[in-house]
């Protein structure tokens, strides 16, 4: 899977990519041909929104489509986890961070603790279990973040 | 609220889409997530696709998806954007540390400000990290997302005084991994594309 980064050159996105994007940030029809639902709101056809949509997948435009997740709700956690790790074994460091399935994201950022990801697991347990898990392949501390309260969500931005 | 529905049944790693036993309701929605957490199959049906791949009619597995809506399993359908890709190059991380008790009424305060797409308090973790109020903000330059952090810590100096003892601001640099939940195993791990 390649990376995408801040100083990679960004696809150019024309006017109908942007309306899909934003159109698909909402609500998907929840039907057996919800594309063409799409097809119809957007004045375009159905291939060309299935085509549309694989090509920002392809272009890393899109990160994924499909539905997303609150595995909480079935008995499951997500939990912000970050490590501080040396400049020097950071390419090291993420190849065996990111090998491990329960990392559902993962950024660096600029700061002392430069390595800033989400774990997710089927239950709360496997939090802590991976996080140790972790540090025994990498050989440096994981914090913990949990997510004490929750004031507010949402996540869409306009293309 | 979940405590009752706190267990998943036992499953076989290295058989992601096989549940154990009878098809109680949450090995059903078990294996929904794992045949649809890699994303949607491009068909014009694809919840066909989905309903064969979980042994469900497609009308059946409409059914138990609007009510995995419903109850919150699912929070969305839809596209997640690169935010890089669709020019929000500028995503900060603010982190405030703010006295524990106005903690959530901060919270609550810049939560429902514009700029702010998620907010969240969590632990302190002394003496490495002294923040407990996580918002994250994200737009088109990093010196405009330190604007409104800038103007959001006026916005909690004038409304909360005393209460924010320091702050500081996580831009990221690099997006590492991006694939989002992954259960049942590193075989479906790999995203499902031609």
């Amino acid at each position: 899977m390649s990376r995408a980064t801040a100083k990679g050159q960004a696809p150019l996105l024309d006017e109908t990519d942007r309306a899909l994007i934003n159109m698909l940030q909402g609500d998907f029809p929840l039907v057996r041909n919800p594309f063409a639902d799409v097809a119809v709101r957007l004045g375009i056809d159905e291939g060309q929104v299935i085509d549309r949509l694989q090509r920002l997948l392809d272009q890393r435009v899109l990160t994924r489509f499909g539905p997303m997740f609150q595995i909480e709700r079935i008995g499951g956690a997500f939990c912000l986890a970050a490590i501080r790790v040396p400049e020097a074994d950071f390419d090291r460091v993420t190849a065996e961070v990111n090998a491990f399935a329960e990392v559902a994201h993962n950024y660096r950022r600029d700061h002392a603790l430069n390595m800033w990801f989400v774990l997710a697991t089927e239950t709360p347990q496997g939090i802590a279990a991976t996080a140790r898990r972790i540090e025994a392949a990498i050989g440096l501390p994981v914090f913990l973040f949990p997510k004490e309260r929750e004031y507010f969500v949402e996540m869409k931005l306009e293309a | 609220m979940t405590a009752d529905r706190g267990k998943l049944p036992a499953h076989d790693p290295s058989d992601p889409g096989a549940a154990p036993g009878v098809d109680c309701d949450e090995a059903i929605e078990r294996r929904i997530i794992v045949a649809t957490q890699s994303g949607l199959p491009l068909v014009p049906q694809p919840w066909d696709e989905v309903a064969r791949e979980v042994g469900l009619s497609v009308d059946e597995l409409l059914c138990r998806v609007r009510g995995m809506l419903e109850r919150g399993v699912i929070r969305r359908i839809g596209a997640v954007p690169n935010h890089y890709a669709i020019g929000y190059t500028a995503n900060g991380m603010s982190v405030w540390d703010v006295v524990d008790e106005c903690v959530d009424a901060v919270g609550e305060f810049i939560g429902a400000l514009d700029a702010v797409t998620h907010c969240y308090r969590r632990p302190r973790r002394l003496p490495d990290w002294p923040y407990n109020l996580f918002a994250m903000v994200h737009g088109r330059s990093h010196d405009e997302v330190r604007q409104q952090i800038g103007d959001i810590a006026g916005r909690i100096a004038t409304n909360f005084p005393g209460a924010c003892r320091s702050r500081e601001v996580l831009f990221s640099s690099a997006i590492l991994k991006k694939t989002g939940l992954r259960i049942g195993g590193a075989a479906e791990s790999v995203q499902k594309r031609e």
